[in-house]
């Protein structure tokens, strides 16, 4: 994985996010779709928040999307103190979900609305990674 | 009024595990949501109102509402410990004698067992939406409302000095309180000057940080016929969570699209009646998006609409927040509802400062917003009049 300009909190995986937070080490972003109506869920959840079905699976996303919105954090907390300025973004996913996320290897001033990204790994050392997405190659 | 014979309990599901170690507790109440609704021959799609305590992890009723993916009209998170279950059952039907909602649905869940030795049922387990919005370095309000006033801006060709005419707005009206935390009237230019906090939204953007507080007393007709003052009369409430929608999140819009109908139909008024309103605003990017989800100016056109003194009391097109607002007069406790309330009461009665007073306000509106705006977010509109609005 490459190296991480940012802090790399580690996430709390729980019994319902295991499954996601496990596979992002190998690499692989995952969602849920669910078995009755097809919709995909974000975020990963017993129910599927449009049927109220309870039967679902994962399968891989593209890791491609693009930017829906974003802002530049200029004062960082906890433990982004020391990181600012850093971007924080909504990625809208090739597969429909507007995720949260930082947008990183990209200039701030060259940054906008729409622009195509992709996926990118950042190892957390705790047998997970965060999903971070820069400008598409 | 009473609440007899207008309300039934329709179905009922208890859990039948006693220790659950393998759920969530978002899961758990999700279970028994759908227990419920199937024991009473209906489905989630049919529920209007949730009623929970304040144990749900993350922003209780409202990450309830998005994890179920849940649209309803009424919200109550009443926490009184143990009893808090009867009085959900006794607001849900008062709301429903009411008219406020038809299903409302009532959960409790936690997982002490489990968690045994942690102090509370919550057993400091993570809201749902946990690490997938808690990972990315935000902290604090500013930056998801900054993130809102990006998604505008490119929707609607908004600007920052559109922006800015609200903080000016909020300051010519805090000059004349002199409790205001910030009384110094500032001009456009000085808005767009002072420090970026999170693009696009600068520290001028933002609601001042106050300690302090408010309250208001609400007595029947008889009561109020019997005290000398002024009478302002509850004329229309509304009000609706919005959520992220199953990953869909649209930040241009807030709850305000749904509160502010329900308000305005309750209360037999338009927004053309409205001679004074309290909006919200935490950050002017809440007051702009607000005023066109209720429906002051189309979708889009709120930047246009705050341009030329519009939001100047007295004589603007929308007088509002003529105490100065949480922009510029107080936001105490990090909640400036309770604030919003006060001044419409008194614009109705009249006892505004001169300087800011309406001329004969016959009908107010007030509005609140909580939690991230257009995300995981409360809304909540009153309309106030006179006695014979």
């Amino acid at each position: 994985m490459p190296m991480s300009p940012l802090p790399n909190p580690a996430p709390q995986p729980n019994l319902e996010t295991q499954e996601f937070w496990d596979a992002t080490a190998d690499g692989r972003f995952l969602l849920k779709r669910c078995d009755s109506c097809a919709t995909v869920i974000w975020y990963p959840r017993f129910v599927c928040p449009a049927c109220h079905a309870i039967e679902t699976s994962w399968f891989e996303a593209s890791g491609k999307g693009i930017v829906y919105s974003y802002t530049i954090v200029r004062r960082g907390q906890g433990p982004y103190q020391d990181a600012a300025p850093f971007v924080v973004a909504y990625v809208e996913l090739e597969e429909g979900p507007r995720v949260m996320t930082n947008l990183v290897d990209v200039e701030l001033d060259a940054i906008e609305v729409g622009m195509a990204v992709e996926v990118v790994w950042h190892d957390t050392g705790e047998g997970n990674a965060l999903y971070r997405f820069r400008p598409a190659s | 009024v009473t609440i007899r014979g207008k309300a039934y309990i329709a179905g009922i599901y208890e859990h039948p595990r006693r220790e659950i170690p393998d759920r969530t507790i978002p899961q758990i109440h999700a279970e028994l949501a759908l227990g419920a609704v199937a024991d009473a021959g209906l489905t989630l799609d049919d529920v209007d109102a949730y009623f929970t305590d304040s144990t749900i992890p993350g922003m209780g009723s409202l990450s309830m509402i998005e994890y179920l993916g849940l649209s309803v009209s009424y919200v109550d998170n009443t926490e009184t410990g143990g009893s808090s279950y009867l009085a959900h059952v006794g607001h849900a039907a008062s709301a429903i004698a009411a008219g406020k909602c038809q299903v409302a649905l009532c959960t409790l869940a936690g997982k002490p067992r489990t968690s045994r030795g942690r102090w509370g049922g919550g057993g400091g387990e993570q809201p749902p939406e946990g690490s997938f919005e808690g990972l990315w370095g935000l902290a604090g309000a500013p930056y998801n409302y900054a993130l809102a006033a990006t998604r505008h801006m490119y929707e609607f060709g908004t600007t920052s000095a559109q922006l800015a005419e609200i903080k000016v707005a909020a300051s010519l009206h805090a000059q004349h309180n002199p409790n205001a935390f910030l009384r110094d009237v500032v001009t456009v230019e000085e808005v767009l000057a002072s420090p970026m906090i999170s693009d696009p939204l600068h520290r001028m953007d933002c609601c001042v940080i106050t300690d302090g507080g408010g309250a208001c007393v609400v007595v029947s007709p008889e009561v109020a016929r019997t005290l000398d003052r002024p009478r302002v009369k509850i004329l229309g409430h509304g009000e609706s969570p919005k959520h992220t929608n199953n990953g869909r999140v649209d930040l241009t819009y807030s709850g305000a699209v749904w509160s502010g109908p329900r308000a305005f139909a309750e209360a037999g008024v338009a927004q053309g009646d409205i001679d004074y309103a309290s909006i919200y605003d935490s950050f002017t990017i809440t007051v702009l998006e607000t005023i066109e989800d209720l429906g002051f100016c189309e979708k889009g056109k709120g930047g246009e609409f705050v341009l030329d003194g519009a939001l100047v009391a007295p004589h603007g097109k929308l007088p509002f927040n003529t105490d100065g607002g949480g922009l510029c007069n107080n936001h105490p406790a990090n909640r400036g509802g309770m604030t919003k309330v006060l001044e419409a009461v008194r614009q109705v009665r009249g006892e505004a400062h001169p300087a800011v007073q309406v001329p004969d306000c016959q009908v107010a509106l007030a509005h609140g917003t909580g939690g991230a705006l257009s995300t995981r977010m409360g809304s909540a509109t009153l309309i106030l009049g006179q006695e014979d609005a």
